[in-house]
């Protein structure tokens, strides 16, 4: 393996670890607002509490490697993507004013307004990165100076929505296993009946994703031709192991049901990766300036010096994240800490 | 347009954001002694404050978190050419930065914030020293990818090139036709000077990362700007501390902060004046264009003064361009040479020391190799253009070291007090006029720090890469003007809102004061103050 291509897994990696790990974060916020009444909400809110921030570390550093090792695709998709950026950024920006501040106040408006705000914000992100993912796939116009030419618009295509909804589905429907697994009596219960409409929705966005990528997208059909066996091995692997999901929740089990909806998530994100490895940015129409992982690069001394770093600090930052994962397992209690 | 625009979002998106981190630093600090003291002493008092006090630090870190993350995008959406000149080397501290610091950071800040049911002291005081250890790290990488900035080394510039079949080399701009080529890199030389047009095509590629990372100015740089950290956090506690005595609320509490907060503020603020020394020295050697811009000193002289209060204008000529610059400063005679040859002992002879002034820099050579076939007359005129806004830096940097130096004041003062025990007589209308002072340091620290990294940052243009690439010539070219004046108003917005909120939970934070009712019972058996375990009452005892 080069070391490009192993920066192409490490960037992967980071981002998997992001949308596992903040995914059910973000999948919180609607679902907060499907809960009743401050206690449940407090719940809901806690068990993403001690955990939520630094499941965005994930993004922070997922886009740092992507500017120490491909630096010609975080300037070319940052720059192009101006517009939906600022508006992750801000929606990121209230979520975590709006987890924070609401508990300082007892206030009915207060904390509704605030629950509204981390909603909205929390569904906002994941459907925009859910359109930049979109756009990756479907490939952007590109100039020769690996400028992207075009606007705000020209992301907002159907197919980039579509992902952007996909997204949201699915980061629900991650966040409603977590929850079941966090919680016991009767909201365990209600939560266990939500997902009979929010797994088999994922189903069915993941199915249609699928079916529409592989029409409407020649560059991702050639990728098929390339390599059948590995895609279709995880597509069908990704289909089984969402399905296990329901599977496990109707045998009452929250942990692997918690589990497989994890998998499910690096299966989807994998396909995406094996789909479209080793380009980075799909340039369209012309993909004569597509970027993949050696035209965009850094050098060799910058990726041998960062794998050197990486191979220290990955397994470190693994320790702390099983460590915290560890001591706030179980099932949420509310203390005078909490939010 | 675009990137006077840019530069007005980067400057506010970092200047709001760079109101916490300080804090969070130098709170952290405070939160291992105290946590420390807790685990050595067993006193209930000291749980109680490190109860009090983690949650003022969660606070702060929130919104510092919340703020800090559209800065890791900016060097792209806003600086797109910026991040494809540099990100071969300046990619690599950030990334680190994510990896080594920012887990650290908030993987034990969970532990920190709502462990204290589920770990123990002793875990729950290593939680501490690492979030401390990790919000310091965090400021060591980003003060490293500044400092190249500053000083940049250990790289060389390459270009892209296309390359046809037969070996021929055509520039990226070149149309070739339908003919199919390669890309390659070829190296430039040392002394090559970017412009404008080259800013797609070439980049800076390491050399050497020991050399990038532990450039001249790194190490100086990044004592000062983690003392003002230390400064600012401990102020903090000093200050509630103070206004609590002010009132006659938590009067043990409160002595006890203010305490270990003037414990760390009076150290930091000692250590400061020697780091800030050697700082400002290094930018006379590294960059004097920079120092003497911050002097406001028009040309190169022996027995140089330094400004202490007034200020510079710009000298123009009758067409209203820049010549010079017109001094209304009140100075001491000879400091400048002094503090600039460090020969603090002979000051005398040290004041014979020449310091460089505005009318020979840049130097004519530097000017020269910009300006090929250029007379002396045109090399004079173009000179201004390397200057940053004197006026404004002049003051920036004036006022960070005015404030820096009655701080240092105000906490030798304030050991004084405490050592006579005059300090804690809150009668007394001098004690309590001096307590108010107390209560204004952390505000007076934050300005200092703003304006310190307002002197380093607008001290350092034209030039985003010292001396290697103008601000003016980073910014995106696939943004446009408008998209970011849209963004302005969204962040200006946001961060109004944010600002207005979190300063009125700070402030009723402190208004409800720390809970010392439950005294800790509802911590598990392992928080108990030793004393209690054995079934006795001591001191430790808050009442």
């Amino acid at each position: 393996m080069t070391l490009n291509a192993f920066w192409f897994v490490l960037v992967g990696v980071l981002l998997t670890g992001y949308a596992v790990l903040d995914g059910f974060d973000l999948g919180t916020g609607l679902l907060l607002l499907c809960a009743k009444g401050d206690h449940e909400r407090r719940v809901f809110l806690n068990a993403i509490g001690p955990v939520w921030n630094g499941n965005e570390v994930w993004f922070v550093t997922g886009v740092g490697a992507l500017f120490a090792a491909f630096p010609q695709v975080y300037a070319t998709v940052m720059s192009g993507f101006y517009d939906l950026f600022m508006l992750v950024l801000t929606a990121l920006i209230f979520r975590a004013a709006a987890i924070e501040f609401r508990g300082h106040r007892p206030g009915r408006c207060w904390r509704t307004a605030w629950d509204v705000a981390f909603a909205i914000s929390s569904v906002l992100s994941a459907f925009l990165l859910g359109v930049a993912f979109g756009n990756v796939v479907w490939g952007i116009p590109l100039d020769s100076a690996r400028e992207f030419q075009g606007n705000l618009i020209t992301l907002l295509h159907p197919y980039a929505l579509f992902t952007g909804f996909t997204t949201v589905v699915l980061f629900i429907m991650h966040a409603n296993v977590y929850l079941v697994l966090k919680t016991d009596g009767p909201l365990q219960e209600k939560l266990m009946r939500w997902t009979t409409f929010t797994v088999p929705a994922y189903l069915a966005c993941f199915v249609a994703f699928n079916a529409v990528t592989l029409f409407a997208c020649a560059h991702i059909v050639a990728a098929i031709h390339e390599r059948p066996l590995i895609l279709g091995a995880i597509f069908v692997v990704g289909l089984l192991v969402t399905f296990n999901i329901l599977r496990e929740i109707w045998m009452r089990r929250p942990g692997p049901a918690f589990v497989s909806s994890c998998a499910a998530l690096v299966l989807h994100l994998l396909l995406f990766g094996a789909a479209v490895y080793p380009n980075l940015v799909f340039s369209t129409p012309n993909h004569a300036y597509d970027l993949n992982i050696y035209n965009s690069a850094s050098t060799e001394k910058t990726l041998g010096f960062m794998f050197v770093v990486a191979i220290f600090g990955v397994p470190i930052v693994l320790t702390y994240t099983i460590t915290v994962y560890y001591v706030f397992r179980g099932k949420v209690i509310l203390t005078e800490e909490s939010y | 347009m675009n990137d006077d625009l840019s530069r007005i979002q980067f400057a506010l998106t970092v200047s709001f954001h760079f109101l916490f981190p300080p804090m969070t630093i130098g709170l952290g600090v405070v939160l291992v002694v105290i946590q420390g003291l807790r685990l050595w002493t067993g006193k209930h008092l000291y749980l109680d404050m490190a109860r009090f006090w983690t949650r003022v630090f969660g606070l702060f870190f929130a919104i510092g978190v919340a703020t800090g993350i559209p800065m890791e995008f900016q060097f792209g959406t806003n600086w797109a050419h910026y991040a494809r000149f540099v990100g071969d080397v300046f990619g690599s501290p950030l990334a680190i930065e994510g990896i080594y610091a920012f887990f650290l950071e908030s993987g034990f800040l969970a532990l920190l914030l709502f462990g204290w049911h589920k770990i123990g002291p002793r875990m729950h005081f290593f939680s501490t020293c690492m979030v401390a250890l990790g919000a310091s790290f965090s400021a060591i990488w980003i003060l490293v990818a500044n400092s190249w900035m500053q000083t940049p080394d250990g790289y060389h510039l390459v270009r892209e090139v296309k390359v046809v079949a037969d070996g021929k080399e055509y520039p990226m701009s070149a149309d070739l036709g339908g003919e199919s080529f390669t890309t390659r890199e070829v190296p430039l030389p040392a002394d090559y000077v970017v412009t404008r047009e080259d800013v797609p095509h070439v980049r800076a590629v390491i050399d050497d990362f020991g050399m990038a990372i532990l450039n001249r100015s790194t190490l100086a740089r990044l004592c000062h700007t983690i003392l003002a950290c230390w400064m600012t956090g401990s102020f903090l506690v000093v200050a509630v501390s103070a206004w609590w005595l002010l009132q006659g609320r938590h009067v043990e509490f409160a002595r006890t902060s203010l305490k270990i907060g003037l414990g760390v503020a009076t150290l930091a603020s000692l250590l400061q004046m020697v780091a800030a020394d050697s700082t400002a020295r290094g930018v006379s050697r590294n960059q004097p264009t920079k120092l003497a811009a911050l002097e406001g000193l028009a040309a190169s002289r022996k027995e140089a003064p330094m400004g202490v209060v007034g200020g510079v204008s710009w000298k123009r000529d009758a067409e209203g361009r820049i010549v010079g610059v017109e001094d209304n400063a009140i100075r001491i005679p000879g400091l400048l040479s002094v503090l600039v040859s460090g020969e603090f002992l002979h000051p005398v002879a040290a004041s014979e020391t020449e310091v460089q002034g505005l009318a020979q820099l840049p130097s004519d050579e530097f000017l020269r190799r910009r300006h090929p076939g250029a007379s002396d007359v045109e090399l004079a005129n173009l000179r201004p253009q390397y200057w940053p806004n004197v006026p404004v830096v002049f003051q920036t940097y004036h006022l960070m070291i005015s404030i820096g130096v009655a701080l240092v004041g105000v906490v030798l003062l304030a050991c004084v007090l405490w050592r006579s025990g005059k300090l804690w007589d809150a009668e007394s209308k001098y004690v309590r006029a001096f307590l108010w002072l107390l209560v204004l340091t952390p505000v007076l620290s934050e300005i200092a720090t703003q304006a310190g990294w307002y002197t380093a940052e607008m001290g350092r243009q034209p030039w985003v890469v010292y001396e290697v690439l103008k601000t003016g010539d980073a910014a995106s070219a696939a943004v446009k003007a408008p998209q970011v004046l849209s963004s302005i108003i969204l962040f200006s917005v946001v961060y109004l809102l944010l600002g207005v909120l979190f300063f009125g939970l700070l402030i009723r934070m402190i208004r409800k004061g720390p809970t010392t009712e439950a005294a800790g019972t509802d911590l598990p058996e392992t928080w108990q103050p030793l004393s209690l375990k054995a079934g006795r009452q001591t001191e430790g005892q808050a009442p």
